[in-house]
This record gives structure tokens, sequence and C-alpha cells, in this order.
């Protein structure tokens, strides 16, 4: 178990360290208000007492690990699925439009990018503005988008997925003419001596060879894409999703509230991460890949 | 007919005129005036529609005989740019009122762009200052068709303000208000992100350094760093706010948790790329840790110090526009946009869009610059 001693035994020290961490700040962070507290009320309490009483207060500067614990269970497990505070609910929400935007933008990366391999000219002309655009903050357009087209009429998951597509198809595009390139002139002058054509060339050397790009940069991509649902559920002040979940915390300084919602979509970023590195492994598995 | 090379944009180009010389008029006035000729003669393109039919149908002709590559790319620069420019001067006055011929003298022009491009991209001149203002004409002439084709279908088809404005009227917006887009440039940027960047990608390179002595901390910093790449961390953004308040402060704050990670991660991947054969031959010159770490790890590392800083550039713009959707004083960039789309001044949004991106491409660029005169030695700067 040379795996579980070189990683397992460091990362649960430092994640325990940060918890650690956590409460001593949470500690430090809450004592000036309950101070204030204690002193209007004309109590002089313990130190543990004190201690106990930062820990436990309802909308603390810095909640601790288990109010956000708790926060979390209470609002993923024991609410109903339908009610509108459940995680599960916002996260649905949010994830519907991720996975619609993801889509589109895979779909949409691998077209642009098979363009770029095949059209000399696209590639001469439209390979510099899609490097140059990931030099811009294109997160700043998701309020435009989601007004300008709500003002004509369409809401709900489609503005949220275009954000999402837009900033999903970038790494797919970069990662795949990175990828549709990468077999050596080796193997294309095989191809060639076979006397394979354009499109044999393109289906059984290029494509199998851009896999392992495609998923690497579809991983970046699927993060990418939660990023931009979740931003996207801000200027609108949309109903439900984790982003929306957000900015109700926000306003009405719910931190706990901010603190679980944060968790579960750090859970949902990790999960589609996650599945995404699986289906990965299982394609190159069927496709005979060994591990290295 | 040795002396003809057809292309299809140029044939597509000359059918796209015939169809629109057979449907008539451009433009609702114009058939207005067609079907009553005693009203009035107030029509848009009216001298000007046999001109750009002669353009593109002459620039098409010329383009498919036999004349160096050089010449062909600039007759069709110039037939394609003219048309368009006739195009967009000729319906102002009149938005809203093209008929199909406009659209169709549109995607002729677009075509002989295109042609124009894929002649320019076929070439493979010697000289290296050619080959580079290639590398940028290229790009140009696509992007000043996305412009031309913008403002022109804009305007032709009469599409709302709120929807969609012209460039034209994006750039007039960004003359107009340069005192509030440089307050907001100033605060989001000058205040807020320069100091995350800087403070964010300090932390994360020392603490790389630190894991790097600690292979304990590596081993359980690197899985976590990965890990947080992942997330979605731009939803500190609110609890920031409530910690330091509206001002640039916490803005800076989510800059500096979003460029951390990236900089950690690769600074640490970074100083594991010197080969063994180079740290080897440190050793028998019996250089200390710290030697060896500046003179043979820490450049090693650059390209990917590099990367990192590149990626941050834009993570720190992002961090903090989003963060400023969360709350602010009444000036930033986040702030305008949010404020603005509210108050349907789409244009005033799309200005503070060219200009956010203005500044991450500068950005960017400085940061690349650098990266250049630093890593010299590097394959990837000597090659080109």
């Amino acid at each position: 178990m040379d795996s579980f001693r070189d990683k397992l035994i460091p990362v649960t020290s430092i994640l325990a360290g940060v918890v650690v961490l956590w409460y001593v700040f949470a500690v430090i962070l809450n004592a000036p208000f309950q101070r204030d507290l204690d002193r209007r009320a004309g109590e002089t309490p313990a130190l543990s007492e004190f201690i106990g009483k930062t820990l436990s207060q309802p909308k603390p500067t810095l909640p601790a690990p288990h109010q956000v614990a708790v926060n979390f269970f209470e609002n993923t497990f024991l609410r109903p699925v339908t009610s509108n505070r459940s995680l599960v609910y916002n996260a649905w929400v949010t994830l519907s439009s991720t996975l619609l935007g993801f889509a589109f933008g895979t779909g949409l990366g691998i077209i642009i990018a098979v363009g770029i391999v095949h059209v000399a000219t696209l590639d001469r002309s439209l390979m510099p503005w899609i490097i140059a655009s990931q030099t811009i903050p294109i997160l700043a357009v998701a309020p435009m988008i989601i007004v300008v087209l709500a003002a004509i009429g369409i809401t709900g998951l489609v503005p949220k997925a275009m954000i999402s597509t837009y900033l999903s198809f970038f790494p797919v595009t970069v990662g795949m003419v990175k990828g549709l390139r990468s077999p050596e002139i080796m193997h294309l002058d095989l191809m060639h001596t076979y006397n394979a054509s354009a499109s044999q060339t393109f289906w059984k050397l290029r494509v199998p060879a851009s896999v392992p790009f495609l998923f690497t940069s579809m991983k970046v991509a699927v993060a990418a894409s939660l990023v931009g649902a979740i931003v996207g559920e801000l200027p609108t002040g949309a109903v439900a999703g984790i982003g929306a979940k957000l900015l109700a915390g926000a306003y009405y300084s719910q931190s706990i509230d901010i603190w679980s919602t944060l968790v579960a979509g750090s859970v949902v970023a990790a999960l589609l991460v996650m599945v995404v590195g699986i289906a990965g492994r299982i394609v190159d598995r069927a496709m005979g890949g060994r591990p290295a | 007919m040795n002396w003809l090379k057809p292309s299809w944009q140029a044939v597509l180009a000359i059918m796209l005129c015939l169809i629109a010389l057979a449907l008539g008029a451009m433009s609702k006035p114009e058939a207005a005036a067609l079907a009553d000729p005693a009203a009035s003669f107030n029509y848009p393109f009216l001298g000007t529609k046999g001109l750009m039919l002669g353009l593109v149908l002459l620039a098409a002709l010329i383009s498919m005989t036999r004349i160096p590559p050089l010449a062909e790319a600039v007759v069709l620069f110039v037939g394609a740019h003219l048309v368009g420019w006739l195009l967009i001067s000729g319906i102002s006055g009149f938005e809203g009122t093209a008929l199909a011929p406009y659209f169709l003298l549109l995607t002729a022009a677009w075509l002989l762009g295109w042609r124009c491009v894929a002649v320019l991209s076929g070439l493979r001149p010697m000289a290296n200052w050619a080959r580079s203002a290639l590398r940028l004409i290229i790009p140009a002439i696509f992007g000043a068709w996305i412009l031309i084709i913008w403002e022109a279908v804009t305007r032709g088809a009469g599409i709302p303000f709120i929807l969609l404005p012209p460039p034209s009227a994006i750039g007039a917006r960004i003359a107009s208000s340069l005192p509030v887009l440089g307050a907001d440039v100033r605060q989001t940027i000058f205040k807020a992100v320069i100091f995350g960047y800087v403070v964010g990608s300090g932390a994360g390179f020392i603490t790389a350094i630190l894991a790097d002595r600690v292979p304990f901390l590596r081993r359980g910093l690197l899985p976590i760093g990965n890990m947080v790449s992942a997330l979605p961390i731009i939803g500190v953004a609110p609890i920031m706010v409530m910690w330091f308040g509206f001002d640039w402060q916490s803005k800076a704050a989510v800059v500096i948790i979003m460029t951390f990670f990236p900089m950690l991660v690769n600074t640490v991947a970074g100083l594991a790329a010197s080969g063994h054969m180079e740290r080897d031959l440190m050793r028998t010159y019996a250089s200390g840790y710290w030697q060896t770490l500046l003179k043979l790890r820490l450049p090693a590392a650059a390209p990917f110090i590099f990367n990192a800083l590149k990626i941050n550039s834009t993570l720190a713009l992002i961090g903090a526009i989003v963060a400023e959707f969360f709350g602010t004083p009444v000036v930033g960039m986040g702030f305008r946009i949010s404020t603005e789309v509210g108050r349907m001044n789409i244009d005033m949004v799309w200005a503070e869009i060219a200009v956010a991106a203005l500044a991450g491409s500068v950005f960017y660029g400085v940061v690349a610059l650098v990266e250049r005169a630093v890593t010299f030695w590097h394959p990837s700067v000597r090659g080109g």
C-alpha cells in the first residue's frame, strides 16, 4: 500500500490541520461579536463556555465546521427533495444547466477543432482568436446574456447553459486541436502507405489519438461549465440553484447557508470531474489502452 | 481555359450577386419607390447599388484569373471591404428596412473576404517579417469581418438596440464615457486585481518552495491543490464581501484565493522538472539546497511558473469582476456591468466588456513578454 502511505496520510493530516485551523479562526473571528453580546447581557462566561458560544452563533462571521456540516446534512438529506431550500434541489437546478451547457460546449469544441485541423484558413484566422479569447474575462458577459435573452422571452435553462457552453468549449477546442495533431509523422506516413483516404486517416488514426486529450480537456471544461452555471444565476435574481442560494445567503447574511452551499457546489464539481475521469478510463480501456 | 482558376467562394459570390440583382429592391423604401415612381426618390443605395454589384462581380472575376496570389489577395481585400463599407454607410438613416438582396450582397462580400484569407493562408513567404505580418493580418481580417457582419446585420435588420447594439454604437459609448470607464478600471484592476494577483501568486510560490523542502507537505498539498482547481472557488466571493466589506479589499481577497492554487500546483510541478543529471552535477559542485534552487531548479521551473502567471491573469480579472456582483461601492467594472444591465443600457455593458477584454489581453501580453525575456533559453521561445 505505497499509495496509501504516500498520499492518504499526508492528505488526511493536512486536511485535519485545516479543520483545526478553521476552528481556531472561527473562535478568533467570532469572539468580538460574542464579547459584545455578553457585555450587553452583563455576563462574564468562563473561557470554555465562551468558546462554545462562539462556535454556535446563528450568524457567525466564520461558521465552525460542525455547523456547516449539520446545515449541509439537514439541507441535503432531511428536507424533501422538492423543497426549494433543499440543497439537492438547488444543486440539481445548477447541474442540469451545467450538463446541457457542457454537452453543447463539448460538441461545439470538437466541431471547431475538426474544422481547424482540416481547413487551413480556419487554422490561420480562427485559432488566434480562440487563444486570445482565453485571456479575456468572459464571465463578465454572463449577466448580459441572461438579461438580453430574458428580454426576448428566453428564460430558464437555456441562457445559463449558453454561458456554460461558452466557457466549456475553449478548453475542448484547444485540447482537441492538440489531440488531432498528436499523431506522429511516422504514423501519418504509414497511413499514406496503406493508401488510406483522408476520412480513414481521421477515424482510424487521428480520432483514437485525440481521445486522451479530449478527456483531459473535458475535465477542465466540466469544471468551467459549473462555474458558468453558478455565475449565470447571480445577476438575475434566479429563484433556484447554487448561485441563487449563494446570493440569497449574502443578502440575508446567512453565513452558514453560504458555506454549506459552497460545500454542495464543491461536491458537485468533484463528482463531475470524477465521472468524466472514470468515463475517460473506461473509454481508454475499451480502446485497448494499457496503463502506462 | 488556362487563365481561369475557379474558387467556390468566388463562384458562389457571383451567383449571390445575380440572385440579388434578380430580386431587385434592396430595401423597403426602394421597393416603395419602384412601385410608385412618382412618389419619392429618397432610398438607400440610390447611387451605390450598381457600384456594389459591379465591385463584387469584378473582384470575384479578377480573383479567378491567373494572377499572382498577392495581387489576388489585394483585389479581394479591396473589393470585399469596399462593398462592406458601402453597405454599412448606405443603410444609415434607413435602419431596419433592408430586404433579402442586402443580406445576399453582404454574404457575397464575406465570401470574397474568406477567399482573401484563404489565399493569404496559402502564401508561404520566405522573409521573416512577411511571415509575422501574415500571422497578424489573417486573424485581423477575420476579426474585422465579425465586426462588419455584426454592424451590417444589426443595422440592416433593425435589431433592437437593447438586444445587440452595433459595434459603432459601442465605440461611441466608449469614447463618450471614458472618465467612468477609467474610474472603474482604477477601482477594479489597479486596486483589487493587481494587489490580489501579486499577493496570491507570491503566496502560492512561497508555499510551493516550502512544500518542496518538506516532502510530507508536498505529498499532502499537491492532491488537494489539484482538486481545488476544479472547485467553483468563485463562490467564496459573498463570504469575502461579508468579511472585508464592500471596497476593493474583499475583491483582492477573492483574487488571492483564486490565484493561490494554480501557482502552487504549477510551481511544485516545475521544481520537479529539472533532470537528474543536472541535479547530480550540482551535487558534484557541492552546492547547497538554496544554490541548487536558485541556479538550477527555479530557472528550470520558469516555464511552469509563467504558465501559472498567465492562467492567473485571467482568473484574477474574473474573480474581481464577479466578486463585484455581490456588492461594491458605486464604482467598478463588475458593479457597472450588473447595474447597467438592470437599466437596459446594453451599449454601456458592451463598452465595459470591451475594456475588460482589452485589459485582460494587455495583462496577458505583459506576462507573455516578461516570459520571453526571462526564459529566452527555452526551446519554445527560441523556436519562434
